[in-house]
């Protein structure tokens, strides 16, 4: 084991790992990440706190990370390169670590033009790859970045995003390689509809052998309604929504698309299991986390070992 | 080169509300291509402040000069003669310019005309777009001529980030997005291979970061 | 209330719009004498600088008239003084003066009759916005000029 992460624990195991996501409030109110939190509690190994997602401020994800730790969860440090520059990025890991904070994932973080503060200054003095860099020499070298030693050095479980969906699709295998040299130890895919093109990206990705070599946690997002479905489809950048899935829920009497979306989520874990190199699921349920427990259960995945 | 934008003519009034008498000088390099402060937008603008002071009952004179460039002293020294001609200089040269101006005439407020926006080039008559950032440390070398700190919107070195749509930014479908053009570039160049090869972080001194910058040349200084 | 007589500058390209006045003239059609014609070679030489300076000195309104569209006698002549006339109103606008006072008209040479009514309308759209309001200081400044 590199580290004491629960998560890495699990993915030994060669069980699928499942992780869900937490969006902190917009105020500074910690029972909403507590009642978020306990809605997930016993059916993930491992819990996304979010980073001002969508450039919109939000209370930060190390606080909620140390919130759900004293609840007894396993969070996951969700870190953009957008706000912090390296010298905030490496403190903020010196103080997850402090507070037994053991996982994170590295971003570079929506643009502040879709946030509310656009007017914001973009820091981005490192990139997701650079952050990955950092977090790793942090840990195997015990140094900073910039090169002087650390006491008692982070020991940082290190997750990155991946979106074979984005343009241009040739990249991203060659993207999902970048990030493995620089240090990813597990990837969580944006949100699965378009399964075909989710083979052909995770073809690319074993012909590598970099199933091997991080652990790809499978993202879904279970479709609430015809609309979101429509939205997330034309609205929303790096997303791959296929026809099929808009037909299938407008379909279904507005009443019962939230109950077919949840189906949907569900056969396409199943389907997913399938795929030689998917070592998990990430479920991403945003304003909807008290369906995870459901999805979890149906799709099999009960009960999460204890490690 | 160095592109700015006309200012509002209403902050430019503003401006130079208590002044009677002033100096428009424009500026025949930079802002001239840009047709945002040369000897045309000099007369144009002139026209029109002179007309929005007639308008509420008011004279100005106008004292109109194109310098060659206002970034060097030389030239900035041609405006002394005319100096006790005016109350207030109002220059349509870049930022570099006013400051060069208002560094050499102390005692005279000096005021810009335009915003000046950034370095770039001509992708057609009458657009310009951002090329450079100045960042001191120039990495078109490797990333095949194109540069991501100033064409990326994130400025990554390891792009292209999740968001990039048909070779479009996320944040708006009329701006390329930086990676697909360099990615494009590698493969005509038979460089994919490269593409692979981590950008290390940046060393921001060398930019604005470090501090206002200079250059003296030692064979000149 | 002084009957306001408004002075109009019309800047007219040789081949098309001036052919035309020319044309009223020998159709012996009237039209308002307030109408001061400039001959130029095209429109497309018309700069919104000139369009201001005609304003600047007094002028109550200024038309540009060049050839229809798509026989501008050098191509794209009327359209680069279109683009000018409606950087000159916008202009005009930002300042107070207002950007209708400037009007951007094409005509082919044969059009004497449209010359003549074009000249009409136009004097009497100025007429009813009025003069210049900047009138007054031009009458102080040339009176200045012509005393000292």
């Amino acid at each position: 084991m590199k580290t004491y992460s629960v998560l890495e624990k699990v993915l030994a195991t060669e069980r699928f790992a499942v992780t869900s996501e937490c969006g902190p409030p917009r105020g500074a109110v910690p029972e909403k990440i507590k009642q978020k939190a306990e809605l997930l509690r016993g059916y993930v190994d491992a819990v996304n706190v979010t980073d001002n997602q969508t450039a919109v401020v939000r209370m930060s994800s190390l606080s909620a990370c140390i919130l759900l730790k004293q609840l007894g969860l396993n969070p996951i440090l969700q870190m953009v390169t957008r706000d912090r520059n390296r010298l905030a990025m490496q403190s903020d890991i010196l103080g997850a670590y402090a507070h037994s904070i053991n996982t994170m994932l590295c971003l570079s973080g929506d643009h502040p033009c879709f946030g509310d503060h656009p007017s914001a200054a973009n820091v981005y003095d490192l990139d997701s790859i650079q952050l990955i860099q950092t977090v790793r020499k942090m840990r195997d070298e015990g140094k900073f970045q910039g090169g002087d030693d650390i006491e008692n050095p982070p020991k940082m479980f290190i997750g990155a995003a991946a979106n074979p969906f984005a343009d241009p699709f040739e990249l991203r295998v060659a993207r999902l390689a970048k990030k493995m040299k620089a240090g990813a130890d597990f990837i969580q895919t944006q949100c699965i509809y378009n399964l075909d093109k989710f083979e052909l990206w995770m073809q690319g990705v074993r012909d590598r052998g970099l199933h091997e070599k991080v652990a790809i946690l499978a993202g879904v997002t279970p479709m609430k309604s015809a609309g979101m479905a429509k939205y997330m489809k034309n609205r929303v950048p790096g997303m791959d929504v296929p026809d099929e899935v808009v037909k299938r829920l407008s379909g279904v009497p507005k009443e019962k698309q939230p109950e077919e979306g949840i189906t949907m989520c569900v056969e396409t874990i199943e389907r997913l299991k399938e795929v030689e190199g998917v070592r998990g699921f990430h479920i991403m349920a945003i304003e909807w986390e008290e369906k995870v427990p459901e999805i979890v259960e149906r799709a099999g995945l009960l009960p999460r070992p204890k490690v | 080169m160095i592109t700015a934008e006309s200012k509002p003519i209403d902050e430019i009034i503003e401006y130079i509300r208590p002044y009677r008498r002033i100096i428009l000088a424009g500026c025949n390099e930079c802002v001239t291509v840009c047709s945002a402060g040369g000897r045309k937008e000099v007369g144009i603008l002139s026209s029109a402040l002179q007309m929005a002071f007639m308008k509420s009952g008011r004279n100005l004179e106008v004292k109109e000069i194109t310098l060659e460039r206002q970034c060097d002293p030389e030239y900035v020294e041609e405006l002394a003669p005319i100096m006790d001609q005016a109350e207030a200089v109002v220059s349509m040269a870049c930022g570099c310019g006013v400051q060069e101006v208002a560094r050499r005439f102390k005692h005279t407020p000096v005021f810009p005309a335009v915003n000046t926006k950034f370095m770039g080039a001509s992708e057609r008559q009458g657009v310009w777009a951002e090329r450079c950032q100045g960042c001191g440390e120039c990495v078109l070398a490797v990333t095949g001529g194109i540069c991501p700190i100033a064409r990326c919107s994130k400025r990554l070195l390891n792009g292209p980030c999740g968001g990039s749509t048909n070779g479009k930014c996320e944040i708006n479908p009329e701006t390329d997005c930086a990676w697909q053009l360099i990615w494009d570039r590698l493969k005509a160049l038979g460089l994919e291979d490269r593409y692979e090869e981590i950008m290390e972080a940046k060393d921001w001194r060398t930019s604005r970061d470090g501090g206002p910058r200079r250059i003296i040349k030692e064979d000149l200084a | 209330m002084e009957h306001f007589e408004p002075v109009i500058v019309a800047f007219c390209c040789h081949y098309c719009a001036y052919t035309a006045a020319d044309m009223a003239g020998s159709m012996r059609l009237t039209y308002p004498p307030n109408v001061k014609i400039i001959r130029v070679p095209c429109t497309g030489k018309v700069d919104t600088l000139h369009i201001l300076r005609a304003l600047q000195k007094g002028a109550d309104g200024v038309f540009v008239a060049g050839c229809l569209e798509g026989d501008c006698h050098f191509k794209t002549g009327n359209i680069r003084a279109a683009r000018h006339v409606k950087q000159a109103q916008k202009v005009l606008d930002e300042i107070g003066i207002g950007g209708e006072r400037v009007e951007m008209i094409t005509m082919s040479a044969g059009m004497g009759g449209g010359f003549a009514r074009t000249a009409l309308e136009f004097t009497e759209k100025i007429r009813a916005l009025g003069p210049n309001p900047i009138k007054n200081v031009v009458e102080k400044q040339v009176r200045a000029a012509a005393g000292s």
